[in-house]
């Protein structure tokens, strides 16, 4: 068994275990640092592959962007240090139920696919091939959609400003 | 066991019904979205798998991994001021206590 392969199966537990602890856990605080971890080693496995730039993607925009509003989320929403409530015990059973039936459907589709590939020479992702291709117009570039997504973003941030705007009449009243 | 496509399509599936066990048993809306970015990421790390062992000469895969985070950038901002605003008008983020629209 080689480096790689222990640092690989490494990775792929530690991404498990957190990813399971982030739902589980009765701290919300604790499960937004699970979170955090999760997806810090699923950039691992972004490395491993070596695909480098969306790994460094992943960290910057998941783990330096998304958790760091959940966490700021969590702390204008909740009184910290208080434990969310216990779950009845039948959703929990039933939830874990149906989740495990879909894992294992899914996991014999899996295996008894047999999953044919290309035997073409390979492209390197680098961040110039990516950026060519992404910013292309031409049959494979990716310009239109990236555009789309720019427009997207720019909305869902006016968007966001808007529904959390106080109206004037709230501030008058000296709401939250 | 060398890893390969099938280890990581294991991993991506076990991430994706963590996040839908998660979306299932939580009641507080910030959980939720955790639940949903596991979701989420599982199906970046099945794209990236796909791209490295089936079809390293394109890189299609890559960039829907792109544009899947970007999207998912601007849902979190938005689910998020969708909560702040729901904690200022009910004190609380459960989702069973907002049921003005149940009935």
């Amino acid at each position: 068994m080689s480096l790689s392969t222990i640092i690989f199966y490494l990775l792929a537990t530690l991404t498990l275990v957190s990813g399971f602890l982030a739902v589980t856990t009765k701290h919300i605080f604790r499960a937004a640092i699970y979170l955090l971890f999760s997806l810090l080693f699923i950039a691992g496995i972004y490395f491993w592959m070596h695909y480098e730039f969306i790994a460094a993607v992943q960290i910057v925009v998941y783990v330096g962007g998304i958790v760091v509003l959940i966490i700021f989320s969590i702390f204008l929403t909740h009184q910290s240090g208080q434990n969310l409530p216990k779950q009845k015990l039948g959703r929990t059973i039933f939830s874990a139920l149906a989740a495990l039936c879909g894992f294992i459907l899914i996991l014999v589709q899996v295996y008894q696919h047999q999953f044919v590939g290309t035997i073409e020479r390979s492209v390197e992702a680098s961040i110039s091939n990516i950026g060519s291709q992404m910013l292309g117009v031409s049959d494979n570039g990716y310009a239109l959609p990236f555009e789309v997504v720019s427009m997207l973003l720019l909305a869902a941030m006016v968007g966001c400003i808007v529904i959390a705007l106080r109206t004037p009449k709230e501030i008058k009243e000296g709401g939250l | 066991m060398q890893p390969g496509l099938n280890q990581i399509l294991f991993i991506s599936t076990a991430l994706f019904f963590i996040g839908v066990y998660g979306f299932f048993t939580r009641r507080n809306l910030v959980t939720i979205l955790m639940s949903v970015e596991l979701v989420l990421n599982s199906v970046n790390l099945n794209f990236i798998a796909f791209n490295k062992y089936l079809w390293p000469n394109r890189l299609d895969g890559v960039f829907f991994t792109v544009f899947i985070i970007a999207i998912a950038a601007a849902e979190a901002a938005v689910a998020i001021a969708i909560i702040i605003n729901l904690y200022r008008n009910h004190q609380s983020i459960d989702v069973e206590k907002a049921e003005e629209m149940k009935y």
